[in-house]
């Protein structure tokens, strides 16, 4: 059975997404390689470092930027991050300068949030939601 | 501003949506879908929920704003004045 060894997200500037996902967000660097015109950059959860590697992949194909523009447009989160406690980390992030489309809500059993991850994409954060807010 | 706010609020996901835009104002489609979806186990697609939307923007229930490269939707109650003006509410 394959095994998630790897998923991606589309960043405008690989500099940018390198210091936002790990000084921001929190991951640590794990793979940074030349290659041709970009690199091949990896984030990893410094809780999992041998869990799924984050690939910080450049956008510059003609499809990204529509498929993109579309998405956010939308609020739709191109990613979905787990943290222990979504408000925390929310506010959190919020301090550190990060612009939310969607603050904290609970949804049944999660609860989740939409941040702007400054390269392109908004990004879902979720967590279970608190016992006393579960309707 | 032609639409009927009478035919926008004969709906029970459309009535829906203003409760959850009352709850917090401006939302994506992303969200309201989300909200529809969890809190009110409303299944409709997107494209149901965004003909629900344009409804509701017609009636000037509902208002969009582009803010940046953001989509969201406002909820705007004072077409709902012309209810208490036919009908005058006893005090």
């Amino acid at each position: 059975m394959p095994t998630m060894t790897l998923t991606s997200v589309f960043v405008d500037d690989q500099d940018v997404a390198l210091d936002f996902y790990t000084r921001v967000l929190g991951f640590e660097p794990a793979l940074d390689v030349p290659m041709g015109e970009h690199r091949w950059i990896t984030v990893v959860s410094s809780e999992h470092p041998d869990g799924t590697q984050l690939v910080l992949e450049p956008s510059a194909h003609p499809a990204v930027g529509p498929f993109r523009s579309a998405l956010v447009a939308d609020g739709i989160p191109f990613a979905s991050f787990g943290v222990s406690d979504v408000r925390a980390e929310t506010e959190r992030l919020i301090a550190a300068g990060v612009t939310f489309t969607q603050p904290p809500v609970t949804m049944g059993p999660m609860t989740t949030a939409v941040f702007d991850d400054t390269c392109g994409n908004l990004i879902q954060i979720t967590s279970p939601a608190p016992t006393e807010d579960i309707a | 501003m032609d639409g009927d706010v009478y035919l926008a609020l004969a709906d029970a996901t459309r009535r829906a949506i203003l409760d959850e835009l009352t709850d917090r104002n401006g939302q994506s489609l992303f969200e309201i879908c989300a909200r529809l979806a969890m809190r009110h186990g409303l299944g409709s697609s997107r494209q149901a929920i965004t003909q629900h939307l344009d409804v509701l923007a017609e009636a000037g229930l509902v208002r969009v704003e582009r803010q940046g490269r953001y989509r969201l939707h406002y909820l705007d109650t004072r077409p709902l004045s012309v209810i208490a003006e036919r009908w005058p509410i006893d005090p």
